[in-house]
């Protein structure tokens, strides 16, 4: 039998951990909202570009004077693992969902052969993915100082990216990240960044556009961006896909710990009864003896 | 007089939808306006002065690297970086000049060109605020 001073310390502990949960709760859905309004203002941009890079890359895929970006280097021996995570823990399956996700697809392509190298963004990732391939971290980026991720924080990444096909580090990209559905919903995603993959709407009507400079220009130019554009918006479903995580999981563990205050109350008040009882007994018997 | 639909976009945010009488855009081969029922048309953008002219509202917005697009009715404008001209202050132009230089340092040979104009460019919007 507990003593009631320690089952009264247990539910007071309880209780205040349901008081940090449902504050943590309380918090995620007001950052979510937030998170999902960048989200939205992002789209509109990101789907012109991704229908107009649609539209340049199927002309130019054909000929051999294809940028390096969208045709790759014509190799596919090494591939670069970009892991974008979230800094903090507590939102349930949220990081260990795309940890393992790289983590299937790294054993996947080491098991054929091909050199995998990790560029980790966000702690978690890092620290997770740490365990099993920490000789093939490269990189990590530390976004633990932003407090809103912005179009400069992609665009470092993508450029450094960027930079290091250039430099011949390795011949395609992949950025693994949760898209986000609903609040309770979130897919772990692979993109493929390098060789540049956009997805054509097939509805999508294009006109016979006048390209100013030359098209193979423009795609030049464009593709860096379109880089950018893409590993931003998978920053920013990561963003709200985290808040969301961390709001049901927050969720569940303030009714968890209702429940368990319940059953500690049941448990204390019971003990509380039969100590009662006890002493009744002890005082009516005493007087019977006399 | 006919317009035409005018979208301003950047990664971040929508900054303007309107019907506009013609719109001004720095393009990358030379400035040009669009109005109603101007050719299906695709270029890319400079650092410069963007004017959108709505009846006799004239606003300006100060773009950077990005892309247009117009059809006879529409003329969508993604800039990386967009913003009112009024909100453009010394600092932000010396920050977008710094960022070309840096690009203009690493970019491989055959593009030296092109970055060198985008500092260029850049360091011409000194001048207009």
């Amino acid at each position: 039998m507990p003593n009631l001073k320690d089952l009264k310390n247990r539910i007071e502990s309880v209780k205040s951990t349901r008081k940090i949960t449902k504050a943590m709760q309380m918090v995620a859905a007001a950052k979510l909202r937030r998170a999902q309004e960048a989200a939205e203002a992002g789209r509109p941009y990101a789907e012109r570009m991704n229908a107009v890079m649609a539209n340049l890359s199927a002309a130019a895929a054909g000929s051999d004077s294809a940028p390096k970006l969208l045709a790759g280097s014509g190799d596919d021996k090494v591939h670069l693992l970009v892991v974008a995570t979230a800094e903090r823990g507590l939102c349930g399956g949220f990081n260990s969902s795309i940890v393992k996700l790289a983590r299937a697809k790294a054993e996947e392509l080491i098991s054929v052969g091909k050199t995998v190298k990790i560029l980790t963004v966000g702690k978690k990732g890092r620290e997770q993915m740490k365990r099993d391939f920490s000789d093939l971290m490269i990189d990590h980026v530390d976004l633990s100082e932003v407090k809103k991720v912005g179009y400069v924080n992609a665009h470092t990444i993508a450029t450094d990216i960027v930079n290091r096909f250039n430099a011949g580090e390795f011949d395609v990209a992949t950025i693994f990240f949760n898209k986000f559905v609903s609040v309770i919903n979130q897919v772990p995603t692979a993109q493929q960044l390098i060789p540049a993959s956009f997805d054509a709407d097939e509805n999508a009507e294009t006109p016979f556009y006048e390209y100013e400079p030359s098209e193979e220009e423009i795609l030049t130019d464009l593709l860096p961006r379109a880089l950018s554009t893409q590993v931003f918006t998978a920053l920013l479903e990561n963003g709200a896909s985290e808040q969301g995580a961390r709001m049901s999981a927050m969720d569940n563990a303030t009714r968890n710990a209702g429940e368990m205050i319940d059953k500690l109350t049941i448990v204390y008040n019971r003990s509380r009864q039969a100590a009662i009882t006890n002493e009744l007994i002890e005082i009516i018997s005493g007087a019977e003896a006399l | 007089m006919a317009t035409i639909q005018f979208d301003l976009v950047s990664p971040e945010r929508k900054l303007a939808s309107l019907d506009a009488n013609e719109i001004q855009i720095p393009g990358a081969d030379g400035d040009f306006t669009a109005m109603a029922d101007h050719a299906p048309f695709l270029t890319t953008l400079r650092p410069g002065v963007l004017r959108v002219k709505a009846g006799n509202d004239v606003t300006e917005y100060v773009v950077t690297g990005g892309f247009v697009e117009i059809s006879g009715t529409a003329a969508s404008v993604l800039a990386e970086n967009a913003m009112p001209k009024g909100e453009v202050t010394r600092e932000i132009i010396d920050g977008l000049v710094a960022e070309a230089a840096a690009a203009a340092e690493t970019a491989p040979s055959e593009e030296i060109d092109m970055a060198n104009k985008r500092v260029a460019d850049t360091k011409a919007l000194l001048d207009i605020i």
